[in-house]
């Protein structure tokens, strides 16, 4: 049963605040939401703001709440989302708005570092090729946490994260673990604090929201419970 | 160690404990309530006996551990309530309930 044309109601406003506009957009046959915010810019108001980059989901720009989930955009077909012809599209939760679509992304990227999500090359790296067994248990367990996009839909999908604006948040943490599981880095310890602290690791309540709806298919609870497990282990060891 | 690992760490330990002590709390009510045990049956054994005080002793304690630190998460993340108060406030409430658990316990061995 397909509807020749589509009831889209799409967030508008700023950080002040706003409401659902609604739109009637044509159906196309394989067409995503991001195709249908698209649609409303080009053809209804040019002056409507939201975030795109790749359109094939590699970049993890384009992630907003589609029917009361967080979506990425570009890879959801309307068919997969849409109720009865219908799309409530608004911004990510936990997260400022810009304006419109477009969230602040500031805090969420601020939060990797604080998590010391960067690559910390140990001591003497790079003097001859880095061998990582692609068997190892660390590799197979960075590996398995690696694919991460940056999204933000775990982010939003987080209920600590709504009631705590301090909490590292699970794409942070997730790319902690893949680190802490590269056996060329050698921020070790220093990482591990870094993750200890009053809104880190320990604040999850392994409730799985970030699991079920990263597009990516990643766990960041398990990531989450690796580090709970590896900073017990540093802390009984007086290494935190 | 910091705060929220040590804190973790504990509530994992104390939640192996509990899972023990209830267990066997239960078969331990099941069994006095199938056969059919009065108080003063109840009392006959537990009086004098360094077992039961050390068993019901240590469930206290987990008690007294784990509850606290939950109620801590709690009152973080539903009032926002953080600070030296919270943590006040929540070494208080385990000291009330050690306190009350193990007079309990020293009910049923004196
Ligand atoms: S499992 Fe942890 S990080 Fe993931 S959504 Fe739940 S609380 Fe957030
Ligand atoms: S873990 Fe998944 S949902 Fe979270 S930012 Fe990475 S890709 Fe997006
Ligand atoms: S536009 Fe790049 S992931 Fe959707």
């Amino acid at each position: 049963m397909a509807a020749t044309t589509l009831d889209i109601a799409l967030w508008r406003g700023d950080a002040a605040g706003g409401a659902f506009q609604r739109y009637r957009v044509p159906a196309a046959q394989r067409q995503t939401v991001l195709d249908v915010v698209t649609w409303v810019q080009r053809h209804v108001d040019s002056g409507l703001s939201y975030r795109f980059a790749c359109r094939v989901g590699m970049c993890g720009t384009c992630a907003m709440t589609v029917n009361g989930k967080p979506r990425w955009t570009c890879r959801t077909l309307v068919d997969a989302a849409a109720k009865d012809g219908r799309l409530e599209i608004a911004p990510l939760a936990n997260l400022p708005v810009v304006k419109d679509l477009a969230c602040d992304m500031t805090a969420f990227f601020d939060k990797w570092r604080r998590a010391e999500g960067r690559f910390r090359p140990a001591p003497g790296l790079g003097g001859d090729f880095a061998v990582v067994p692609p068997e190892s248990a660390a590799r197979r367990q960075a590996e398995a946490g690696i694919e991460c996009i940056g999204c933000a839909v775990c982010y939003s999908a987080c209920d600590v994260a709504a009631w705590n604006s301090d909490y590292l948040g699970p794409a942070a943490l997730n790319r902690a673990w893949t680190l802490h599981n590269d056996v060329r880095d050698g921020a070790g310890a220093a990482r591990l604090k870094a993750v200890a602290g009053d809104a880190g690791c320990h604040s999850c309540h392994s409730h799985q929201s970030c699991r079920e709806h990263c597009p990516k298919h990643l766990n960041p609870t398990a990531s989450i419970a690796g580090l709970k497990r590896a900073t017990a282990w540093a802390a009984l060891k007086g290494e935190i | 160690m910091r705060a929220e690992t040590g804190l973790w760490i504990a509530q994992r330990a104390s939640a192996a404990v509990l899972a023990l002590c209830v267990l066997v709390h239960l078969l331990t009510i099941v069994y006095a309530v199938q056969g059919g045990l009065t108080a003063a049956e109840i009392l006959g054994r537990t009086r004098g006996s360094w077992g039961w005080a050390a068993f019901y002793g240590v469930f206290v304690l987990a008690v007294a551990v784990h509850a606290p630190i939950g109620l801590r998460a709690v009152m973080r993340e539903t009032l926002g309530w953080r600070g030296k108060s919270l943590e006040a406030a929540v070494a208080a409430s385990g000291l009330c309930l050690a306190v009350l658990g193990w007079r309990a316990v020293a009910g049923l061995f004196a």
